[in-house]
């Protein structure tokens, strides 16, 4: 399909192909660059899953800014340099396409998509974070025949999710506001709620898995960094959704297993409700804005957590 | 091929309705089957609503301009961020699309109206009706839908006055009847374009828009039952106390998400597509060369019309979905980026050694390429499973579709009415004042979208009244964006109404564009090529190749002009 002016045929243009080799290099010396600065994007890398994470993020940004640059560098070029002048109302080169070129745009990305996707289920495979999921009746023990993660050495840690407030309970029987993980071990969890939707996510550890009212879902994940993270609930789950925040605790082993012992003692009180506060101050205005269910209960705790002290990621 | 082979001789003998309305502003407020009039309704109202969708916006980032929740309560942020997609996206982007399709199928394939004129009219005037009953929503009490576009339950059901009439239950309503309306446009787009085209226009003569309109509108016919079939049974679960998907009677809530995302995947090609379409259309005129590879830019649409049915479960990597399963739809959803980068790259050799001419419109259409590219590669991101696991439901996933549906979708709009808006006004628009709309929209929709990329790569979660301070710095600049793009739309909307009302008399082919629609008057006669057909004889867009698109030619360039 090529028509070029036979004049122009078979004369390779040096000068054109040093600049070609030149915007090449500047494009892949930038991704470069860019890729490597996309690890400070993140938060701190609390898991063992977020190098994963930030390595094949940082492999599309690499390949994603040499393809954005180059196809954004041609841009900016015909742009400068290809402006007809306000009186010229002659035609571009009538070029209707390249066969060669056109099977091997469509053949370089299709082999690009495909080595990222085989990289990502490799990354998948390696992780397994998700276990089995299980439906039961709500209001009868969800736990009843969830089989346990057989790597994990923690746990399982039931993880209660509710509109809007987290609840844990350990093995031990203790219960917190906040989710205490020792560090270093793969610590299973049971990921339960019972009124709609909500999500487990911490943003340092880089996971995130929905709570399904009416299935419980077995979840594992290995924290490798001591530190205070945010538990965000990452699936609208109505109207103080954006309060529906705890902290994750990674602490050493044996001040987890301290902390256990201690809590064991305490007493059961309310724990961490943060939609409630908001609530009660729109009930004493009237009970204006828009309709929402009340708050559930605050969830009775030996540790209600400390909602001020600061959170690295 | 013979001149008339795909030409169904029954339609031109077949009694037109004619349009009875007077010539007048009258006729755009009746239930008139011309095409060009619907085309004009459907565009008029939804800019009204482009309006409405991001007055909720801007109010939306008033709120986020602080991490605390302080300028309205919670309940109410709900409700405005689910008004602003479900207007956003039924309300401004299908109708206008739909407009663009009534004005141009007919004026590009050379057809006098549409297949069914009257079937037309009846889907345009479900817009308002549908448009009313979603409105109504904020009156009645406990306010409107407020669980957003997904509308998952079991949260979207749990109606906590417990009235019957509920701003849900209007929401389900509102979206099912824009359901049928689509339907109805879809019927006759792709019946119009199969059997209607004028003689000697092959497939492979049609122009790329109209190709994609076809590709997109097919999606809609296969998919639309599925969310519709969803919504029902959603209805059901709120009012009629079935529990198909609550999880006390036994009921599965992802079952929805299925249901739901089957459809509402496919629906961002549907908008989308003919956005590609229209680039295809206006690179060539503006860059004054053919379309690089008209066949594989063709095929590509299609190409996307198949893959976008089968990648519906990369919205749920994280809903406990099976890991083979995830890993099946992430590869799916990756081969998109080979349709569109085969779109991509060809739009980019066709401006290659062009003669670029700087107007309004290609302004539009650069701006949208060069976000769309940006996009696409976020895209790809957001398919490999274990970066979704972390992006998923945060603000990189917000940035990235406003990436595709405002900063390409819309710029493509934008690109497609001042492009057309001399064809079917007879008048030309303020170029000036068109610069200004662009400057002033690319500023705005960079600030609002690109900082917030980093805000989800830190894990701000999307649909929050309230964030931890960390990521204010983001949200101040994108919410400065969000209202410079709110100041964006008085250049537009002086520019169309001025231009409209007294800017200069356009002549038919104001761009030197090649193309069926440029060999009618503008504005063309109601019916319009009328008798006297015009028979293909080439590939569109042959600019610089000095063919004949149609048999001769110049009588209808004459007769365009009047003599």
């Amino acid at each position: 399909m090529t028509k070029a002016h036979p004049n122009q045929k078979n004369a390779p243009n040096v000068g054109a192909v040093v600049m070609v080799i030149i915007a090449v290099g500047i494009d892949i010396v930038l991704s470069v660059m860019i890729a490597k600065s996309s690890y400070n994007w993140f938060p701190v890398q609390a898991s063992s899953a977020a190098p994963y994470v930030d390595n094949l993020f940082s492999l599309e940004t690499g390949i994603g800014s040499f393809i954005f640059l180059g196809c954004s560098g041609v841009m900016a070029w015909v742009v400068l340099f290809n402006r007809a002048s306000k009186y010229d109302e002659s035609d571009g080169e009538p070029i209707e396409g390249n066969t060669k070129l056109e099977i091997a745009w469509t053949i370089l990305p299709l082999l690009v998509v495909f080595a990222i996707g085989f990289y990502a289920i490799n990354v998948n495979e390696t992780l397994k974070n998700l276990g089995p999921k299980q439906k039961y009746q709500l209001g009868t023990d969800p736990s009843a025949d969830l089989p346990i993660d057989s790597k994990s050495s923690v746990g399982p840690i039931d993880v209660i999710s509710r509109q809007w407030s987290w609840e844990f309970v350990y093995p031990e029987g203790v219960r917190s506001s906040e989710l205490h993980l020792p560090l270093g071990e793969r610590v299973n969890f049971r990921l339960i709620s019972e009124d709609v939707l909500h999500s487990f996510y911490v943003p340092a550890f880089r996971l995130k898995q929905d709570i399904i009212p009416g299935s419980v879902i077995s979840y594992s994940l290995t924290p490798t960094r001591e530190g205070r993270y945010r538990l965000r609930d990452a699936m609208f789950s109505g109207a103080y959704f954006s309060k529906n925040q705890t902290d994750v605790i990674v602490e050493s082993k044996q001040a987890f297993n301290g902390w256990l012992k201690r809590m064991a003692k305490e007493p059961l009180k309310p724990g961490l409700d943060p939609g409630r506060s908001m609530y009660e101050l729109r009930l004493s205005k009237g009970n204006k804005g828009w309709a929402t269910v009340p708050p559930s209960p605050a969830p009775m705790v030996n540790d209600p957590g400390d909602p001020t002290a600061p959170h690295e990621a | 091929m013979t001149a008339t082979a795909n030409y169904d001789s029954r339609i031109l003998k077949a009694p037109h309705p004619v349009p009875g309305a007077p010539d007048n502003w009258k006729r755009f407020f009746s239930f008139n089957t011309d095409a060009k009039v619907i085309g004009i309704q459907y565009m008029v109202t939804a800019l009204f609503f482009l309006m409405v969708g991001g007055l909720l916006a801007m109010i939306m980032r008033g709120e986020l301009i602080t991490p605390p929740s302080d300028l309205v309560d919670p309940t109410v942020y709900n409700g405005l961020y689910t008004m602003h997609g479900t207007v956003m996206l039924f309300l401004f982007l299908f109708p206008v699309l739909n407009g663009l399709n009534n004005l141009l199928i007919p004026t590009m394939i050379g057809a006098p109206d549409m297949a069914f004129p009257k079937l037309n009219a009846a889907a345009f005037w479900l817009v308002p009706v549908f448009a009313v009953v979603l409105m109504a929503s904020f009156f009645v009490p406990g306010g409107p839908a407020s669980s957003g576009w997904w509308s998952y339950p079991p949260v979207s059901i749990q109606n906590p006055l417990g009235h019957f009439i509920n701003g849900e239950m209007l929401w389900i309503t509102a979206v099912a009847i824009s359901g049928v309306s689509s339907i109805f446009g879809a019927l006759n787009f792709v019946t119009t374009i199969i059997r209607m085209r004028a003689p000697g226009m092959g497939y492979f003569k049609m122009p790329i828009f109209i190709w994609t309109a076809f590709a997109a509108q097919t999606l809609q016919l296969l998919g639309l039952p599925a969310l519709t079939g969803g919504a029902i049974m959603l209805l059901f679960d709120l009012s009629f106390g079935t529990t198909f998907f609550r999880p006390e009677g036994g009921g599965d809530p992802v079952l929805f998400q299925h249901f739901f995302w089957f459809y509402s995947h496919p629906a961002v090609y549907v908008m989308v597509l003919p956005v590609f379409g229209i680039f295809s259309e206006l690179f060539p005129v503006y860059s004054r060369k053919p379309l690089f590879g008209y066949k594989f830019v063709a095929i590509a649409s299609f190409g996307i019309t198949a893959l976008a049915l089968i990648v519906w479960v990369h919205h749920m990597f994280y809903t406990g979905t099976p890991m083979w399963m995830r890993n099946v739809f992430m590869l799916t959803t990756m081969l998109i980026a080979v349709p569109t980068g085969v779109k991509v790259f060809a739009w980019i050799a066709t401006l290659w050694r062009g003669r670029l001419r700087l107007d309004t419109p290609m302004l539009f259409c650069l701006g949208g390429l060069f976000n769309f590219i940006f996009a696409g590669i976020t895209g790809v991101m957001l398919a490999t499973v274990p970066i979704d696991v972390h992006v998923g439901n945060t603000y990189f996933v917000v940035s990235h579709f406003h990436y595709i549906i405002f900063n390409t979708i819309a710029f493509g709009i934008f690109a497609a009415i001042y492009h057309w808006f001399p064809k079917f006004t007879g008048r030309m628009y303020y170029e000036g004042l068109g610069k200004i709309h662009f400057a002033l929209t690319f500023i705005g929709a960079t600030l609002n979208w690109l900082p917030l990329h980093w805000a989800g790569l830190l894990g701000m979660p999307r649909r929050v009244a309230s964030y931890d301070p960390e990521f204010a710095i983001w949200n101040v600049i994108a919410s400065i964006g969000a209202f410079i793009l709110g100041v964006s739309s008085i250049p537009f909307i002086l520019n169309m109404v001025s231009s409209w009302a007294r800017g200069a008399k356009a002549p038919p082919n104001p761009w030197r564009a090649i193309g069926l629609e440029w060999l009618l008057p503008s504005p063309p006669p109601a019916e319009n090529f009328e008798e006297d057909i015009p028979t293909v004889i080439n590939e569109p867009y042959g600019y610089g190749l000095n063919k004949p698109l149609v048999e001769d030619e110049q009588f209808y360039i004459r007769r365009a002009l009047g003599n």
